[in-house]
């Protein structure tokens, strides 16, 4: 990670990349017949650029590295984008994303992330406990002395969970700066915009009162993703970053509509969308 | 044989632990003083970690520690380990099959004073329930510093139920305790007992006091709930004339529930009575004065034994 030079080559590489994920991700939720689109969408961007960006240190050949950089996907039905990105990683063959959610699945691609997936660290798909899992993973790193860093990605709508507020002031308690959380605060929660739901700002305030150390960017601009994730850590607090987002990003249709948090695109919808991510 | 609470000898063998086991690690949520985590975390600080009052929290960070090859224990009173956490429990550690030993003290309606929302009785219910979930409830101290040990040793989820209460010694150190495997206590021919966790007391003494009214009982030690000792369970009921349960724990769901099913599974029709909560909600009052109150004390099994024994077959 620390040897990572941005270059506009670079940037526009990822970009491709992110382009190419969620055509998959649309295509694998279309066969699979349901799934969540909107919320992988908009996360597509942060993933890229932790798994293609050359932020996480991981190895496909062997997933259960002790030394390997950890990343947990606390809000899981963004499986299809978790998938899509560890095919790409390596960790399976593309042809394996045809049994996303279909039953007897070999590599269990569930609807929501399970480690008998290779490349998947734990459950989940109940918001709320993937910052304290990933928090119990940094503090693994600490009593064995390897200098890895634990991401999560957290929902927006997740946030409203109270036991996202316990792992906060947990993580803050041990000086846990080996702790990673990214918000995609795509702002559309499944009833209702987050905000109308129970609103969760002011962000920054909360999590710098929680001890944290904050960033907030435009979490589809790669060049603000890559520089936030290359920059280095506190001494002692750990990390939040704000993504704001686009629920449904890259598929003019789907963007910012929460009918579009749960449900498969149907043949023309996804022939639509293809179109407009060529 | 040594008395004491089944609670204290979790904590001496968390201490032992940590000599032995370096990937061994105790979570706490801020009532390591009673559920005796605390020496342990003063002589490990580096593998003890207090969450405070926030056991959702508590139970992800142990499964968080157990996916980097750490055993993690993770311990509180019972009515809030489990009480506050099913999901998390059921999700992060059982179907993640995440190495993690849930260490529940103060369970049962022998907690006394602090009232029913403090008496967890609904706790085996919960667990047993789990794929994935072991369920283990000592019934003395050795047995309880053998159950921490046995369970440091084995991979995947667990659950271990504790009490506060000062427990008489029923084994030394001679004995082996093994996940899985029943232990019969005590040896008799007419009627049989099986029982769980404190409950092995009282069927104790009132086996005692029925062997004086020629009723000859067999008491067996369901120390692992979950996975049953099935063959023991079917040989031991065949052999009496009649079957009885005990726990201190609700009617629903607990040892009652599970032997009633190996029994009708096998097809072993024998005269049955469940010794435990009668799905209500106690109240306050001494452990002791709540056992006699609400059915569990050696009393109720006294009544129990002479109310099987007498639609035995003849």
């Amino acid at each position: 990670m620390e040897n990572t030079v941005l270059t506009e080559k670079k940037l526009l590489e990822l970009q491709i990349v992110a382009r190419d994920l969620r055509r998959k991700i649309l295509n694998v939720i279309f066969h699979a017949g349901s799934g969540h689109p909107g919320g992988s969408l908009s996360a597509t961007d942060i993933l890229t650029a932790l798994y293609f960006g050359g932020i996480l240190r991981y190895n496909p050949k062997n997933p259960n590295d002790p030394k390997r950089d950890r990343f947990i996907l606390s809000k899981g039905h963004a499986s299809a984008l978790m998938y899509c990105v560890l095919a790409k990683a390596g960790y399976f063959s593309e042809d394996k994303l045809l049994d996303y959610r279909k039953i007897g699945s070999e590599l269990f691609l569930s609807g929501h992330p399970h480690p008998k997936t290779p490349g998947v660290e734990i459950a989940s798909g109940s918001l709320g406990q993937g910052l304290s899992v990933a928090h119990g993973i940094a503090l693994g790193a600490r009593i064995d002395k390897l200098n890895y860093n634990v991401y999560v990605v957290l929902g927006d709508g997740e946030i409203q969970e109270g036991q996202i507020w316990e792992a906060a002031m947990s993580a803050a308690k041990f000086n846990s700066n080996n702790l990673i959380a990214i918000i995609d605060n795509n702002k559309v929660a499944q009833d209702n915009l987050t905000e109308d739901l129970k609103n969760i700002e002011p962000l920054i305030d909360k999590w710098e009162a929680f001890g944290w150390d904050t960033y907030r960017i435009n979490g589809h601009n790669m060049e603000e993703i890559m520089n936030t994730l290359l920059t280095p850590m506190d001494s002692v607090k750990p990390r939040l970053i704000i993504a704001d987002t686009i629920k449904g990003k890259g598929v003019s249709f789907m963007e910012g509509n929460k009918s579009w948090h749960g449900v498969a695109p149907s043949e023309d919808d996804l022939n639509k969308a293809l179109t407009e991510l060529e | 044989m040594k008395d004491g609470a089944t609670r204290d000898g979790y904590g001496a063998a968390l201490v032992q632990l940590g000599k032995s086991h370096a990937n061994l690690v105790v979570l706490d949520s801020g009532v390591s003083d009673s559920t005796r985590t605390k020496q342990f975390g003063e002589e490990f600080p580096g593998r003890f970690f207090n969450m405070g009052i926030s056991e959702g929290d508590m139970v992800c960070t142990a499964a968080g520690l157990a996916r980097t090859g750490k055993v993690a224990f993770a311990t509180s009173f019972a009515c809030f380990l489990l009480g506050r956490t099913m999901d998390q429990v059921l999700v992060s550690i059982a179907y993640s099959n995440s190495n993690v030993k849930l260490a529940g003290t103060h369970t049962g309606l022998a907690v006394g004073e602090d009232g029913p929302s403090a008496q967890m009785i609904v706790d085996l219910a919960y667990t047993r329930a789990m794929p994935n979930m072991t369920v283990i409830q000592p019934a003395d101290w050795e047995e309880a510093v053998q159950a921490t040990k046995a369970l440091a040793n084995y991979f995947g989820p667990a659950y271990i139920r504790l009490g506060r209460q000062k427990l008489n010694g029923i084994y030394d150190s001679s004995y082996n305790f093994q996940i899985g495997k029943a232990s019969i206590v005590r040896e008799g021919s007419d009627v049989v007992i099986f029982a769980t966790g404190s409950l092995v007391q009282e069927s104790l003494l009132a086996a005692d006091l029925m062997q004086s009214k020629s009723i000859s009982t067999t008491v067996v030690n369901i120390s692992t709930l979950k996975p049953l000792d099935e063959s023991l369970i079917i040989r031991e009921s065949k052999k009496h004339m009649a079957v009885i349960t005990a726990e201190d724990h609700n009617i629903i769901g607990g040892l009652g529930d599970a032997i009633c099913q190996v029994l009708t599974n096998n097809q072993i029709a024998l005269p049955f009575k469940s010794i435990a909560v009668g799905d209500r909600f106690a109240e306050t009052g001494s452990g002791p004065e709540l056992y006699e109150k609400y059915g569990l004390s050696s009393t109720h099994i006294i009544e129990a034994i002479k109310n099987v024994f007498s639609k035995k077959a003849i």
